[in-house]
């Protein structure tokens, strides 16, 4: 017996499993079906990623100084304590 | 042209061996090195000889992340930096009891979290950690609003009535920052646990059982709570965008 086709809104809810690779293989053919046949579904799927893709951008590397300089004195000092 | 690409989509999925696609972590580029083992065991040992170029480039690796997931909890800049400041404090006190056997990140995040919650609880009312995951797995917002869907008894019900649109690729430099304003924004304003997730997640690249571990939440909520934050930006990108296509 085959499963009913899914619909738009109960594919917006799988995109996340999907996108963290733990949807069901089971459930992967109609996902995959859906998808391949809805340009909504796989516009959808593009712009997740792209937000996680956007998030993923924030990280940032830079550190004010002051902040460096006081945790340095905090290490030495624990340094010293040893 | 459509069909062809549809049918590659189609193909792509299906041909995916075990799961499906996995989020690239290593994409932002700088990811801890300490992910593997052998290195952080070199780091930790450089560290308790005392090792300051060690120490302050561990800090700088981590810094940002723990006053993000700081923010979470005590709402102005200050009082997160704070909460960052004596975690350090307490992880150098207790380092030589770090035993290694969770990563250095998830034993820092677990300090912070620690720090951060008895900050809270000092400034206001206790919130157990059962209680903001019922809340915020209870929340009815839902993932898209159900309007851009066709309603119950149409033909179509649950199918596209405004489907979303491409985003336009934000080429100018000003549109960029604007989008990273209005990200952190949005992340900011994520409840608590959801915050701390997608932090931890998207933008600190831990993985699903380095964050159960560090908030104590189990896997399953930890994905649902993962998938809410995540269609929240979406959304909220969407709409600065000004392309939700039902013009």
């Amino acid at each position: 017996m085959s499963e009913p086709e899914l619909t738009c809104k109960e594919v917006v809810e799988l995109v996340n499993d999907y996108l963290s690779a733990v949807m069901p293989a089971a459930d992967r053919p109609r996902f995959a079906d859906h998808l391949a046949e809805c340009p909504g579904c796989s516009t959808y799927l593009e712009q997740m990623k792209t937000t996680i893709e956007l998030t993923g951008q924030l990280r940032e590397d830079e550190l004010g100084d002051d902040i460096k300089r006081d945790l340095l004195e905090a290490f030495r000092r624990w340094k010293k304590s040893l | 042209m459509e069909a062809a690409r549809f049918a590659r989509i189609r193909r792509a999925i299906l041909s995916l061996p075990g799961e499906a696609v996995v989020v690239d972590h290593t994409r932002s580029g700088a990811r801890s090195p300490e992910t593997m083992a052998g290195d952080e065991r070199e780091l930790i040992d450089a560290l308790l000889a005392g090792d300051e170029a060690v120490f302050a480039s561990v800090v700088a690796m981590h810094q940002p992340g723990l006053v993000r997931v700081a923010r979470a909890w005590v709402k102005d800049a200050d009082s997160a930096r704070e909460v960052v400041q004596a975690t350090w404090l307490a992880a150098l006190e207790s380092f030589e009891r770090f035993d290694g056997r969770s990563a250095l990140r998830t034993w820092l995040f677990g300090i912070l979290i620690n720090i951060a919650r008895s900050h809270t609880r000092a400034a206001r009312r206790t919130v157990p950690l059962s209680a903001l995951v019922a809340d915020e797995l209870t929340d009815a917002t839902p993932i898209v609003d159900p309007e851009r869907f066709f309603p119950r008894g149409h033909a179509w019900e649950g199918h596209w009535q405004a489907a979303p649109l491409p985003f336009p690729t934000p080429d100018a430099a000003l549109e960029r920052r604007e989008l990273r304003a209005l990200l952190e924004e949005a992340i900011a304003a994520l409840p608590p646990l959801q915050q701390q997730i997608v932090v931890l997640f998207d933008i600190e690249g831990l993985t699903g059982p380095e964050i159960c571990n560090v908030l104590g939440v189990s896997s399953t909520n930890q994905r649902v709570l993962l998938h809410r934050a995540r269609s929240q930006l979406r959304a909220i990108i969407e709409r600065h965008l000004g392309r939700s296509g039902d013009e």
